[in-house]
């Protein structure tokens, strides 16, 4: 919690930006010098044994693994970097917080405001820029502004759905002195995080579960945010709801739950997806009817009552109306709703997604897992992680075929498990995400998995894992292509495959080169010694698994498709 | 759905950077805004923004509810155009010598309910307040006799329902 400091001192703006840093908590932050923010780093220098700052290779690299970081403890994510290319560079990271609620502060420095305006070297309208993918941004010019505008990010980053700030300093206001002292910030006048939950909507809602004959749960990353996965559990147990996640919804509720489901959306499972469009009541609980998840909105649950338990207003309505809207945070939201549900068992219905898995099952899982061709799949290297970690590792992956296949696959027995890049689908961000997510959780097993494409975008931040020893474990599944649009251009271009063919470079060597020991394997019969050993490692480990090159993900709904019309090859 | 006006009322803080906040919004949505008006509003330190679109009632819905998330946003509203009471401001500016030597143009200003807010020695200048349709006839009637400057103020509009803007000020000071 964030830490208030009555007595006042006068220190400069960088000294206070520090002193703001640990009252929020801070101990961590990810970052790049560089002209317009060194007073700060001289700062940080002198604070080293109270707040570590990672150097990361690449600003981008600071916003993604702050995400991580954010996203595997639940707290504020920060990354730091200097003003021009240093703050441009942030953007993809604050484009992929905004879309997935990430809570991340990102501070920049700005050259002196006597020259704001006036093309100075590095000068960059960042805040201009960074509007339209931040929740807020703020730049300051005065070292008087410092406490309050810090105090205020942190709590906008965190308060009601989180998402990314930025806050731009110019370098005189670093410079200046001024009496410090600060007050946390516990609201803004103008913004209402959290809606106040309507009882009469609750009612309402619990009325249609309670009557409902094929009820159906779809929850999403609102459950994660809101630390809602006791209440969640408890509502899917006690009204015997069968229940699908998103893919920033996944390690809400355990894989092996037997209520559990599966994932829905373009490659989520049959049943998930199919049984959509024959539920009589739709359950979305923090979830955004993103159009991945839900196909053409003309033919989505159109049979079903919707109710759409959401903190956000302005997502209510937005993709798919809902009959029944409940406001709020879900944790409160659902606790006020279970005393009013009925205990139910749907066992008929349940059955109906046991006989959909099955389809599924023989048509795809079999082959994916326990393959008898000759080539390596991804999803059997998914399946060794899993005995490898017993279920127990922090899966980080990265955009595409390898992403689909880690989220279909991986099993999750704790929250906080899946960190993946969903809403912005950001090749690039699973190795750094991976450095946040250990340094985050150093007790837990944190594993990225990376395609070859991604892999390459972000790869210099092996230099972190280096100097700084975190304990990664790092899998690329090596298919020598951009596999995800390659299977598009095979499916829907005629297999014109048009810039999608990848020769790569030596990737265990790359490794090497940055003294991590690294291992590749490209037959099934090393496979599970391959894994086995690098999740027994107590150190950084690179695996490189040669994989099919042509292999697809099934099921899949085409771009623009129904739910109904998922193709299972 | 089809097209229609619509006039988007925005109560907000005063702050640097918020219109680009909330212009970025129907940016990203490829809708052109038809007008803007800021202005102070009737409590003190809270600015208001009077935007006109044209767009369906789904978009208009989806924009509103994006400005008001805006963290400096303290409440946004749209209203149909007979839901307002609405006016534009307009200045034409004529070369002095049609006002004497084209009668026309004396009987254009009375009938149109305007007023000559200046005169000088080459131009003088009418002010007209009205709907947008009325100031379009003015322009229309005055166009032949040539306009040497024409410009016309974005849409503002005061609702016939209640605004209870201060009482939801109150009520966000009141939560943690």
């Amino acid at each position: 919690m964030a830490q208030e400091t009555p007595a006042t001192i006068k220190i400069s703006g960088a000294e206070a930006i520090i002193h703001c840093l640990l009252a929020e908590g801070v101990d961590l932050l990810y970052g790049y010098p560089g002209g317009a923010i060194m007073p700060v780093y001289d700062e940080l220098y002198k604070f080293q044994d109270q707040l570590t700052h990672v150097l990361t290779r690449h600003e981008q690299g600071a916003t993604h693994s702050a995400q991580g970081y954010a996203r595997a403890t639940g707290r504020v994510g920060v990354a730091m970097a200097t003003s021009g290319p240093g703050a441009t560079n942030l953007v993809t990271g604050l484009a992929d917080a905004q879309i997935d609620s990430t809570p991340m502060v990102c501070i920049t420095g700005q050259v002196p405001r006597h020259l704001l305006g006036s093309d100075a070297f590095q000068e960059t309208d960042i805040i201009g820029i960074s509007t339209p993918v931040t929740k807020w941004n703020h730049q300051i010019t005065k070292a008087a502004e410092i406490p309050e505008v810090m105090a205020k990010a942190f709590y906008i980053a965190k308060s009601g759905r989180p998402g990314p700030v930025l806050v731009d300093i110019t370098k005189n206001a670093q410079f200046e002195e001024f009496e410090f002292s600060y007050t946390p910030c516990k609201r803004v006048r103008s913004y209402n995080p959290t809606p106040k939950p309507d009882m009469k909507a609750i009612e309402a809602a619990a009325e249609l579960i309670n009557n409902a004959k094929k009820p159906y749960i779809v929850w999403g990353q609102g459950i994660i945010l809101g630390k809602a996965e006791e209440q969640l559990k408890a509502l899917v147990e006690k009204a015997g709801i069968p229940a699908a996640w998103t893919i920033l919804g996944a390690s809400a509720l355990a894989t092996d739950h037997p209520l559990n489901v599966g994932m829905v959306g373009m490659h989520g499972n049959y049943g998930p997806n199919i049984l959509t469009n024959e539920c009589d009541v739709l359950v979305a609980i923090g979830m955004r009817f993103d159009d991945r998840v839900t196909g053409s909105l003309d033919t989505y649950a159109k049979q079903a009552k919707v109710i759409h338990f959401e903190i956000d207003p302005a997502e209510v309505n937005k993709n798919v109306k809902a009959d029944i809207a409940v406001l709020g945070d879900s944790k409160h939201t659902l606790e006020l709703l279970l005393p009013l549900i009925d205990e139910n068992k749907h066992e008929a219905w349940h059955q109906v997604f046991k006989e959909k898995y099955q389809i599924e099952f023989d048509a795809v899982i079999e082959k994916d897992i326990h393959p008898t061709k000759e080539g390596l799949t991804m999803g059997e290297v998914i399946e060794e992680i899993n005995l490898a970690s017993k279920n127990n590792a922090v899966i980080v992956t990265d955009v595409g075929q390898h992403q689909m296949i880690a989220c279909r696959y991986a099993k999750f027995s704790e929250s906080k498990s899946n960190i993946t890049s969903g809403g912005l689908g950001t090749m690039g961000f699973a190795l750094p995400a991976a450095i946040g997510a250990k340094m985050g959780m150093m007790e837990r097993e944190v594993v990225a998995i990376i395609g070859d494409g991604g892999y390459q975008m972000t790869i210099q931040e092996l230099g972190v894992i280096f100097q700084h020893q975190v304990p990664v474990k790092i899998v690329v599944l090596n298919n020598d292509h951009l596999g995800m649009v390659r299977q598009w251009q095979e499916l829907f271009f005629d297999r014109r495959y048009a810039s999608t063919v990848m020769v790569n470079p030596d990737f265990v060597k790359i490794a090497e080169g940055y003294h991590i020991e690294a291992k590749r394997v490209s037959e099934r019969k090393d496979l599970k010694t391959a894994v086995e050993t690098m999740m027994a490692s107590d150190k950084p480990y690179f695996l490189e698994v040669k994989v099919e090159k042509e292999d697809n993900v099934f099921p899949m709904i085409p771009s623009g498709a129904s739910v109904s019309d998922i193709r299972l090859k | 759905m089809e097209k229609q006006w619509f006039t988007i009322s925005v109560y907000s803080e005063n702050n640097v950077g918020l219109l680009n906040r909330i212009s970025g919004i129907f940016l990203k949505r490829h809708i052109n805004i038809e007008s803007l008006n800021v202005s102070k509003s009737e409590i003190d330190e809270v600015s208001k923004f009077t935007i006109v679109v044209n767009t369906t009632e789904k978009w208009v819905h989806n924009i509103v509810g994006q400005i008001e998330k805006q963290i400096e946003v303290i409440k946004a509203f749209y209203h149909t155009d007979d839901e307002t009471i609405y006016q534009e401001s307009a200045l034409f500016k004529i070369a002095s010598n049609l006002l004497f030597d084209e009668r026309q143009i004396q009987n254009i200003i009375k009938e149109n309910n305007s007023q000559i807010v200046t005169v000088a020695r080459d131009f003088f200048v009418i002010a007209k307040t009205g709907r947008r349709h009325e100031i379009d006839e003015m322009h229309e009637e005055l166009k032949p006799f040539g306009i040497m400057q024409f410009v016309r103020s974005g849409r503002i509009s005061v609702t016939k329902d209640i605004m209870q803007i201060t009482a939801l000020l109150n009520e966000f000071q009141e939560h943690e």
